[in-house]
């Protein structure tokens, strides 16, 4: 008898189990179908266009036109220098402002973290519009510039790579200087102070302890800000005025102006595979939700 | 000058040797904040032409802005566009943030082996390249007869508003006892009744917080607005972004100037927010 009851109640158990189950998956319902009506169907859909000829059958002509076309490859390069060189410049600004950052009291620290997050929720054209009106070839830096004796003659700075980077380099540094920081406080500040009691130079100590220490922020945060760069359209399509052109501009192109469906999802699938496969490394080496936030 | 030689870290460094990491670390902070601040002087210039500093100070862009409906103050009717953001905003709020909020909940509660796929899907529309969205949603909404619809570029936002409502709610109830729910069940209230008056109560200031998130994701957003807005739906962002693309528009640093006064204001709220959840 008792172990009948005893089985009874596990049915019953198992049974509440399975409902709790059903119940909680289907409070994502609503979310899922969202995103699959209109993110996974949609992409889907692109996938299947690029494999799609002018004459409507079958065929890779929008990927071949890729490999071999000079404007194809052209834009490639150009995304690619554009992303790693933005990438590269915000290492070099955001590294020591997160050190900074790590080293001074929490207080002080949470005052520049505003600093940080003032241009981060600053809309992405109020900031691209501000360096336009500062790079022009009668803008503030050129007029400082030359006042200063620094410069002889105005530099143009915008429609060009160089606006394009000043520009890009500004809105990617919150995206670097967010995850490399809360990694860095993470830092045990013994370990530091360990190598120091043992003899090593404060320059030592940096290098030998505390800089492989901060290496998955600093990794996180590259890795971030260049997959936000490869699909990169606002900036470059104002300050690069024309002369830039990366790989969602042509997308963008593509469709607006040509209404060449078939190439723009090629590239599209490029782009897609491409940020997938960094976010996918990325994935391996910090968590996930760190990524994304006003983009 | 002796407090130049203070120590400021665990290794005995004194102020002295780290003096340059201080004035490297302004500077960086000095670009990271005062170039967006260039557009408020800008607003208030009565010439046509971006000099700086203005010569002459006048209202004329704020007008051009508040009664853009006016023929004689150009093509872009920017209030009936600033509407139409303020609108899709509050609408994405109501959207994203309950549909964010309850897969935030099953999500955090499942202990099924389906959590580990689903988080990277439900995140996915961040993840993608924002003009892929845009040009799918373009795409999709083709074919619905959404293309400049209200509709269309609410369910758009709320697409990439809601992983951020889902990070920030799901971070919530990750430091929240679900036991204080079963306490209420077990005595006696239904599951509804035990997440409303208990749960909620406990992450309202998260919830308000993605709300604030949900708006501003929503007003800020352009690329989306760009493919799938247009004609009397047109949004703010997508004026400005093709106004800019083509000529310099003074006008821009005058709606830019009270963007920068509407973000700060609920960089300030969110701050105060966050700080009071703690």
């Amino acid at each position: 008898m008792a172990v009948l009851d005893q089985n009874l109640n596990q049915a019953a158990l198992t049974q509440l189990a399975q409902r709790e189950h059903y119940t909680f998956f289907g409070l994502t319902l609503p979310y899922l179908v969202l995103v699959g009506a209109m993110i996974i169907i949609p992409i889907g859909w692109l996938f299947f266009l690029s494999f799609i000829g002018r004459d409507g059958s079958f065929s890779f002509e929008n990927y071949e036109r890729m490999i071999n076309s000079k404007a194809y490859i052209r834009i490639f390069l150009t995304t690619f220098k554009i992303s790693i060189l933005t990438t590269f410049f915000c290492a070099l600004l955001g590294y020591p402002l997160a050190y900074f950052m790590s080293q001074i009291s929490r207080k002080w620290a949470n005052i520049c973290m505003i600093g940080v997050l003032i241009p981060f929720w600053t809309s992405l054209l109020v900031r691209t519009y501000a360096w336009l009106v500062l790079l022009q070839k009668k803008g503030l830096v050129n007029s400082v510039a030359v006042d200063l004796g620094l410069i002889s003659e105005p530099i143009k700075f915008v429609h060009n790579t160089s606006g394009t980077l000043i520009g890009m380099v500004h809105i990617m540094l919150p995206f670097l200087i967010l995850p490399l920081y809360a990694n860095m406080r993470a830092i045990d500040p013994h370990c530091v102070k360990a190598a120091s009691s043992l003899g090593a130079t404060p320059t030592r100590a940096f290098w030998t302890v505390f800089f492989p220490l901060s290496i998955p922020g600093l990794l996180a945060g590259l890795l971030i800000v260049f997959v936000l760069c490869l699909g990169f359209y606002v900036t470059p399509a104002v300050l690069g005025g024309g002369k830039v052109i990366m790989a969602a501009m042509k997308i963008s192109s593509n469709i607006e102006l040509y209404f060449s469906w078939g190439a723009a999802s090629a590239l599209g699938v490029v782009l897609l595979v491409v940020t997938m496969l960094i976010l996918f490394i990325a994935s391996k080496l910090v968590s996930l939700d760190q990524f994304g936030q006003r983009s | 000058m002796g407090f130049l030689d203070k120590n400021v870290s665990d290794t005995q460094i004194k102020l002295r040797n780290r003096l340059w990491l201080y004035f490297l670390s302004a500077i960086i902070l000095f670009l990271l904040i005062v170039p967006s601040l260039v557009v408020i002087p800008m607003s208030f210039s009565s010439s046509q032409y971006l000099e700086f500093p203005p010569k002459e100070w006048s209202f004329r862009w704020y007008e051009n802005y508040f009664f853009s409906w006016k023929v004689e103050n150009g093509f872009n009717d920017w209030m009936a566009a600033t509407r139409t953001s303020l609108l899709v905003a509050v609408l994405t709020i109501f959207v994203a943030t309950p549909i964010g909020t309850l897969a935030a909940y099953g999500l955090t509660n499942s202990t099924s082996r389906l959590r580990a796929v689903l988080f990277p899907i439900m995140i996915s529309p961040m993840m993608v390249p924002i003009i892929l969205v845009a040009i799918g949603l373009f795409y999709f909404y083709v074919q619905f007869k959404m293309v400049n619809s209200i509709l269309g570029l609410v369910l758009g936002h709320s697409l990439v508003a809601m992983p951020l409502v889902l990070i920030i709610v799901m971070s919530a109830l990750k430091n929240y006892d679900m036991n204080q729910e079963k306490v209420a069940r077990s005595l006696g209230a239904s599951r509804p009744r035990a997440f409303v008056e208990i749960t909620l109560p406990q992450i309202k200031f998260s919830l308000i917080s993605a709300s604030l998130i949900s708006f501003l994701t929503s007003f800020d957003e352009i690329i989306i607005s760009l493919f799938v807005s247009g004609g009397d739906n047109s949004t703010i962002t997508r004026s400005m972004f093709l106004t800019l693309r083509d000529q310099i528009d003074p006008t821009i640093a005058a709606i830019s100037t009270i963007l920068i006064i509407i973000s700060s204001g609920l960089l300030i709220i969110s701050q105060l927010l966050s700080s009071k959840s703690k």
